[in-house]
């Protein structure tokens, strides 16, 4: 360990808040890239299981309208 | 020789692979970087010349690094799509352009936060941060000419063209960068030249490297799995995929 | 072959010269924007003369870029280009055909009218003389990248401000070796070295953009 206490790692010799703000932006920009990537997922999804319940639905009226007709 | 590679220019065989990789890769990945993270913040010795400041290092050259690598393998996905015509390859390109993006972003902005206790300001028309900022805007526009496609399959081959105009310039673009800096500002900023770095700052230095190039070879793969599915939503194979869909999604929890 | 592209070239220069409105426009449009910035900056001869160079050539890509936008967009739109796609002549001869009628008319006005632009910048005659070199080397170039960046974007309904995202970055070597040829010429030193730089970026345009653009087509028109 290359500091003494917790604000020593804190300060960072003075230079706090450089380091800290390169260090938070980045995380920011990874974590917000991550869940950019798990939004983009659920999207299509979210389409996959609509376009199944529309062609179950479309397969039930078909179904229906084979019966009305017997 | 490649033959084996075949197999997964199919998208399904593609994804099921990325599926396996995936949590290796993630589970690595985040333990690497973390490691190094904390190996090079708290542990490794500060610099007898900028102190502490320096420390910003560990996420800085790592994304410089990565953000030119990044482009490279988007190049070579574009060049395999338009050479050998396989479409996994295009939906490559579009899945690694934002992951290179964001690691540009990152280059920049802690370039910039070393610059300024370092510099005095935030902002230097230093060589390498001017090539940076231009590697941002070709990727910016990678993305948008891909978004602005309807069709994705065209917009998938376009950005591959894209992709393939700016690698022939990148290195153009960055020597006559260097070249223009020399000319107008001289040789002031050549404190971050090429110091001998001691081997403790080192070790860390390579694991946050191996750490970053994991952690975005896990979010495209990732982006990748995404964009197949998007491409191919009325195949068969993806359809069957929607069951099981919840606990494909958790696989990239890092 | 030969036949069959010189028609090519005085089709494009008869449509070109039909719509005098869109000729005129990229010109009237350099001439305002190079006379915006000693308004801006102020009209000291010694700071005009500093920033000269930088904004004809800034001014020369975005004039340029603006006249660009409609190379392939009629033909695009009334099938020209499906048909020609469809005929013997390889695509990107007809590519640098309409690479070079876009030189003459939409380029070739902005070389004429530097002088003026010269003298409201109070260029010297040596810098003046790079100027034109550099322009008459690097105006083509420009014509060749756009292309390709024009014919990526061409189906598009929002093309003209993803084009100059796309080009511009591009073009920025261009413009660091441009300029820098006449700040030397300024300086009354020579700029061989930049001029030859940026004849080897022309010949490499001319050899690789062609295809790319040819190919670019094909993709939109699929």
């Amino acid at each position: 360990m290359q500091f003494d206490s917790w604000s020593a790692f804190w300060a960072m010799g003075g230079y706090g808040f450089f380091v800290w703000l390169a260090f938070g932006i980045s995380l920011l920009a990874l974590i917000g890239l991550i869940l950019q990537s798990r939004l983009a997922r659920k999207h299509v999804l979210r389409a996959l299981l609509d376009e199944q319940k529309r062609q179950a639905r479309i397969q039930a009226s078909r179904h229906q309208q084979q019966g009305s007709k017997l | 020789m490649w033959k084996w590679l075949h197999p997964y220019a199919k998208s399904e065989q593609a994804f099921r692979l990325c599926g396996r990789l995936l949590p290796w890769l993630s589970i690595s990945a985040g333990l690497i970087l973390g490691v190094g993270i904390v190996w090079g913040l708290a542990y490794a010795p500060s610099d007898y010349q900028q102190g502490d400041s320096f420390r910003i290092i560990y996420i800085h050259v790592p994304s410089a690094i990565l953000s030119m690598g990044v482009y490279s393998v988007m190049a070579i996905s574009a060049l395999i799509g338009l050479v050998w015509q396989i479409r996994t390859a295009t939906m490559a390109v579009a899945a690694i352009a934002p992951v290179g993006a964001v690691l540009t972003f990152i280059a920049l902005f802690t370039g910039a936060a070393w610059g300024k206790p370092m510099w005095g300001t935030w902002w230097v028309w230093d060589a390498r941060l001017t090539s940076e900022l231009i590697l941002l805007f070709l990727y910016l526009g990678v993305m948008a000419l891909y978004q602005s496609f309807d069709d994705k399959q065209q917009g998938g081959k376009a950005a591959g063209v894209m992709a393939l105009v700016g690698v022939v310039n990148l290195p153009i673009i960055h020597y006559s960068v260097e070249w223009w800096n020399t000319l107008h500002q001289g040789a002031t900023i050549t404190k971050f030249g090429k110091p001998s770095i001691a081997p403790e700052m080192l070790w860390p230095l390579l694991l946050c490297i191996l750490g970053l190039a994991l952690v975005s070879a896990a979010i495209g793969l990732y982006r990748f799995q995404t964009e197949l599915m998007r491409r191919e939503i009325h195949r068969p194979w993806v359809k069957a995929l929607a069951g099981d869909g919840r606990t494909q999604e958790n696989s990239n929890a890092i | 072959m030969r036949g069959s592209l010189q028609a090519l070239l005085t089709r494009e220069l008869a449509l070109a010269f039909r719509q005098k409105g869109e000729l005129l426009q990229p010109l009237v449009f350099f001439v305002l924007v190079i006379s915006l910035f000693p308004l801006g900056v102020g009209p000291g001869p010694q700071m005009l003369q500093k920033i000269g160079p930088g904004v004809i050539w800034v001014a020369v890509l975005l004039a340029s870029l603006l006249g660009m936008e409609r190379l392939f967009r009629d033909d695009f739109n009334d099938g020209w280009l499906e048909q020609m796609m469809l005929s013997p002549v390889p695509l990107t001869l007809v590519v640098l055909i309409k690479v070079l009628s876009h030189w003459l008319t939409c380029v070739l006005p902005l070389l004429l009218i530097s002088p003026l632009l010269a003298v409201f910048l109070n260029l010297t005659l040596d810098m003046y003389q790079a100027l034109l070199i550099t322009l008459l080397l690097g105006t083509p170039l420009l014509s060749l990248v756009g292309a390709t960046g024009v014919a990526l974007t061409t189906g598009l309904q929002r093309g003209g401000v993803l084009l100059s995202l796309l080009l511009l970055p591009l073009f920025i070597p261009l413009l660091i070796f441009a300029t820098s040829a006449v700040d030397a010429a300024a300086l009354q030193l020579s700029y061989n070295g930049q001029l030859a730089i940026i004849g080897a970026l022309l010949l490499l345009a001319l050899a690789l953009t062609p295809f790319a653009t040819a190919y670019a087509l094909r993709v939109i028109q699929s």
